[in-house]
């Protein structure tokens, strides 16, 4: 804490000009800081991405490793998992460990959420970019194409097109998802750099002869993006659920591959009778959902103080 | 006499008015600017006057060669700005540049006072010296300090963000700088140290000025010539002189009696105009002024005036600025004693 204040007072004497002068970011970042929503969603996270990343730190067990099947159906010895035994979640209809799979199913959700996001935000940042830059007939043309796609419905587009080409994995599943993804982030991508893009300081820039290129990367886009980026998030939480549903109509990801949505499918029939099947992955999903949607809202708020 | 160094020749910009979405039909046109001529000489500053929505930033923005004329030309030391190519274009925005209004929003808020000043060398290759240094050396020019170079412009007050915006004006070295009211978003004790600010840089660096403005106390303090401005046109052209003691356009007379004075004991403004601007889309046949004006006859609904020299105008007419007027009884009256 004292060393911050330190810092802060170098900076203020002027003795050494550095960039601790605040930016819009780093009001934001204070800002963000000091919620608690915030924090929880971080943790959550963290915690997921962590599952995603390593899960040999949290079982020793590969996806689908040493399933017996007739250990099938064993109830968690306990509601606590640390006080559980060998299975702290207990098994699933394979014989599976079902700990074991809820930390191997992470990984697809997770690397789905963020790939499709990052497909649909390039293709919104680059379509939006031109269509509201150079407005007139390519505008006209790229906003009449987003229309057509915003005819197709979603979910269905989805499942017929991952119909058409069943031998998928997460790749092609990002992909064709991502392709059907952008409309919505391209219109708001748009929308942003209209209203950026007749602003006095853009007016100056090609004042002093800049570029087409230079005045969207320097001052439209910094400018533009926020509400983008702030939408990309939340975002992320949606394909999460996308993909599970997908998974749990049997039209996502397959059988060797692990997710929570297949681990829903699989209990689809006997959650009545084993209702823990259901509510681990259900838990997981939901918390991870719900983390990048509070995300979301946590930094749009920090970045707009007037959406409060 | 000093040469001329922007002449601009019968300027007119009309914007078209449309109606419909998918077929859409031109219904009228917006007379922004309509023929409007002056000339810009060397190191002096031409003052632009009227009220709002006379066109003058239309006029600003033409100069700049921002938006294309419907038809006039605008000479920079001789070449047509609307015939240059792209390049020829870019290298005259090294010697033309713009001061703009609003120091809010005329400065990205995303980057430092370094990059935002810094940006023409971006454009147009570095300086000698480098950049960091010339950045450094404009803040200090305009009155920031140096140290700043790294905050944003949120962290600076009003006044601060114009010095910066003139800063990055300054950085090429321009010989003309059009200053779209530089000082009218700023608080009455701010914009004299603006204006003073201009002046003195003016003195420095031999620059020459068009400083638009609708506040005709704010140009006179810093102009050598003054061009009043009603609905798209110049009503009135002349020196400091003629136009503050000596004016003969109705227009100018009743905007000069609206001048605020500091006496209590003075009563208000002696003309007070009735009604509204015309609309710009359809201006008033013949002089534009005459639906408000206490002089109007019926030659003013039938023939333009046009701007020049008034046999009404007595004082003031040396050769070297002529004093023109665009009223067809243009006398002389003392507004202020």
């Amino acid at each position: 804490m004292s060393e911050t204040t330190e810092v802060a007072a170098t900076a203020q004497t002027g003795a050494v000009v550095s960039g601790a002068s605040a930016s819009l970011w780093s009001d934001a970042w204070r800002e963000l800081c000091r919620r608690v929503t915030f924090w929880v969603a971080v943790v959550i996270l963290f915690f997921m991405g962590l599952l995603a990343a390593l899960p040999s730190l949290f079982t020793n067990l590969g996806p689908n490793g040493h399933c017996d099947v007739r250990q099938a159906k064993q109830r968690p010895a306990s509601w606590n998992p640390f006080a559980a035994g060998e299975h702290p979640f207990g098994t699933d209809s394979h014989g599976c460990d079902y700990w074991a799979q809820m930390v191997h199913g992470t990984r697809a959700p997770i690397v789905v959420g963020f790939l499709v996001t990052g497909i649909a935000l390039t293709l919104a940042i680059v379509l939006g970019s031109l269509s509201g830059y150079y407005g007139r007939l390519l505008d006209a043309f790229l906003s009449r194409v987003t229309d057509i796609f915003f005819g197709l419905p979603l979910l269905l587009g989805a499942v017929v097109i991952l119909t058409a080409f069943p031998s998928h994995g997460m790749f092609t599943e990002s992909f064709v998802l991502g392709l059907l993804w952008w409309p919505t982030m391209t219109r708001l991508m748009r929308g942003q750099v209209l209203s950026v893009r007749d602003a006095d300081y853009v007016q100056a820039a090609r004042m002093l002869g800049a570029r087409d290129l230079r005045i969207m990367v320097r001052h439209i886009l910094p400018n533009a993006i926020a509400p983008v980026f702030v939408y990309a998030m939340l975002n992320v939480g949606v394909v999460i659920g996308y993909e599970a549903t997908l998974d749990y109509l049997g039209v996502g990801l397959q059988y060797p591959t692990v997710s929570w949505g297949l681990q829903l499918s699989q209990a689809q029939e006997i959650f009545t009778d084993y209702p823990y099947l259901l509510v681990y992955p259900g838990v997981f999903l939901t918390a991870t959902v719900l983390s990048f949607l509070l995300l979301g809202d946590a930094v749009r708020d920090a970045l707009d103080p007037r959406l409060r | 006499m000093a040469e001329e160094i922007l002449q601009v020749q019968g300027l007119t910009k009309h914007f078209p008015l449309t109606q419909g979405v998918l077929f859409q039909r031109q219904v009228g046109q917006v007379k922004a600017v309509d023929g409007v001529s002056f000339e810009l000489r060397k190191g002096e500053t031409l003052g632009l006057v009227g009220e709002s929505g006379c066109g003058k930033s239309t006029l600003a923005k033409l100069l700049m060669g921002m938006e294309r004329p419907t038809s006039g030309t605008v000479r920079f030391e001789g070449r047509d700005v609307f015939g240059l190519s792209r390049g020829e274009l870019r290298r005259l925005r090294r010697r033309m540049q713009m001061v703009m209004q609003d120091p809010y929003t005329s400065l990205n808020p995303r980057m430092t006072v370094g990059d935002i000043v810094g940006e023409p060398f971006a454009v147009h290759g570095d300086p000698e010296g480098g950049r960091r240094t010339r950045v450094r050396e404009l803040l200090e020019i305009v009155g920031l300090d140096p140290e700043h170079v790294n905050r944003y412009p949120h962290q600076f007050s009003g006044g601060q963000r114009q010095r910066i915006g003139i800063a990055r004006a300054l950085a090429l070295r321009p010989d003309v700088i059009i200053c779209d009211e530089p000082v009218s978003a700023l608080d009455v004790s701010v914009q004299a140290q603006v204006m003073n600010l201009l002046a003195d840089l003016q003195r420095e660096f031999g620059l020459s000025y068009v400083f638009i403005a609708h506040d005709l106390a704010v140009v006179r303090h810093i102009s050598d010539r003054v061009a009043v401005m009603y609905l798209g046109k110049i009503v009135e052209v002349g020196d400091e002189e003629q136009i503050y003691d000596h004016p003969t356009h109705p227009y100018t007379q009743a905007l000069l009696s609206a001048v605020p004075v500091p006496d209590p004991a003075r009563k208000g403004a002696e003309i007070v105009l009735e009604g509204d601007v015309p609309s710009p889309a359809n201006p008033p046949s013949g002089c534009r002024f005459r639906t408000r004006c206490w002089k109007a006859e019926d030659i003013c609904a039938t023939d333009e005036p046009a701007l020049e020299p008034r046999p009404g105008a007595t004082a003031g007419d040396d050769a070297g600025s002529p004093h023109l007027s665009a009223c067809h009884f243009a006398t002389e009256k003392i507004v202020r004693g």
